[in-house]
């Protein structure tokens, strides 16, 4: 594939369509600035600020947009929240629909096969494949993301976390949980 | 169409196999076929629908058989191709066969990359009110165009429940089958388990997709 992707690339170059220049900026952005520390930030911000907390669940892009820290993100993001009965889970069955702004690009699992075509009928077992086990009676709410809204799954501020600042709960955020495969950490550390 | 990216509910693709610290990256072509692919969509060529249903369209052994940026790759030189604004036999000689005189095609530069790197908004002003309110049940339509459609399969024919409305959106279907925006009304429809699957399904299992207008009606 190299050979062709740089045969494809030569010939753009070539032709005026595009600065490799600015290939290697896009190709950075993703490797170094937009990935999935940008929602454990808004997490953690949810988890100690109720106002934050409020704004986010009604509307997630206005309520991110709004802090300097990270800044404009794209429209209809819809933040959805695990609580003690409800779990989320966020999937993309016909493609790979993924809130980029916030997570970064989606890693091969969320992409596969696999991961796309058991999600929605076979939840458990698919958090079975990530060591993930809920009580029997906790109800599994699967998004698949058909059009252009995009999910952020708020998962439960885990115990133990009393007085934490906002820096100390993001490193508890891991990005599985914020798409509902995984478990923020424990406070020691130790997945969720 | 009733491809093989409609996989909601399929058998066989055994264990999601989560990668440890997985890189961005798997390799360096990787990255340049995502960026190449934002920077051509990004200059007008196509827009996300129409990219989509250039994945959607490679033949099943191909998708099934390809990594997600080998599909991306394919996907993109079909697109420059069918646009005129390459052609196999350069891509086959690795080098600009001819020049684009007269085009005036505009070059994505490095100025261009703060634009691409956020999401575009693709919600829009709604043509007629909202014809389900919140709580409503509705079904899915029993429906297999041969084109693009944001509909999955394992819904078509069921009953679920309006969770949210999202606004008017530009309309999928219209918008590869070259009619336009067209925006419709966007909702959260969502299924019980037993719905969808059966009576065998798991019944603590709840599954949303978001629905445009066109694929409801009231139930």
């Amino acid at each position: 594939m190299d050979l062709r992707v740089r045969a494809l690339e030569t010939v753009l170059v070539q032709k005026g369509y595009v600065d490799p220049a600015a290939l290697d900026r896009i190709v950075e952005r993703y490797e170094t600035k937009i990935g999935p520390h940008i929602g454990a930030r808004v997490v953690a911000k949810a988890w100690s600020n109720p106002a934050f907390r409020k704004a986010l669940f009604e509307d997630a892009t206005g309520a991110i947009s709004a802090l300097a820290e990270i800044g404009r993100v794209g429209d209809h993001l819809v933040a959805v929240e695990n609580t003690p009965r409800v779990h989320n889970l966020v999937v993309c069955t016909l493609c790979s629909c993924y809130p980029w702004d916030v997570l970064g690009l989606p890693p091969v699992w969320y992409k596969s096969f696999a991961y796309r075509s058991r999600a929605v009928k076979e939840p458990r077992s698919v958090l079975a494949d990530f060591g993930v086990t809920l009580p029997a009676d906790t109800e599994i709410r699967v998004w698949d993301s058909t059009a252009e809204t995009r999910f952020l799954v708020v998962p439960m501020r885990p115990a133990g976390t009393d007085g934490w600042d906002e820096s100390k709960l993001a490193a508890l955020v891991t990005r599985d949980s914020m798409v509902g495969t995984g478990l923020p950490k424990r406070p020691d550390g130790a997945p969720g | 169409m009733n491809g093989v990216h409609d996989m909601g509910g399929m058998d066989g693709f055994g264990k999601v196999e989560p990668e440890p610290n997985e890189p961005v990256f798997h390799a360096r072509w990787e990255g340049r076929v995502m960026a190449m692919t934002r920077a051509m969509a990004a200059l007008g060529h196509w827009n996300i629908d129409i990219g989509r249903y250039g994945i959607e369209v490679l033949p099943p052994h191909v998708y099934l058989a390809s990594s997600y940026y080998r599909r991306w790759y394919f996907r993109t030189a079909d697109l420059l191709m069918q646009r005129g604004l390459i052609t196999a036999d350069e891509l086959e000689a690795g080098h600009a066969l001819r020049t684009d005189d007269g085009r005036n095609t505009k070059k994505f530069s490095v100025v261009d990359v703060e634009r691409v790197s956020r999401r575009g908004s693709f919600g829009r002003a709604p043509a007629a009110p909202a014809r389900f309110a919140v709580g409503e049940r509705v079904r899915a339509i029993n429906m297999h165009p041969k084109s693009h459609t944001r509909l999955p399969r394992y819904v078509r024919g069921h009953a679920g429940v309006i969770e949210r409305i999202h606004g008017a959106h530009v309309f999928p279907d219209a918008v590869v089958a070259g009619k336009g925006e067209n925006p419709q009304w966007l909702y959260t429809v969502r299924f019980d388990s037993h719905e969808l699957w059966g009576p065998d399904a798991d019944p603590t299992v709840k599954v949303s997709i978001d629905a445009f207008e066109p694929y409801l009606e009231h139930a």
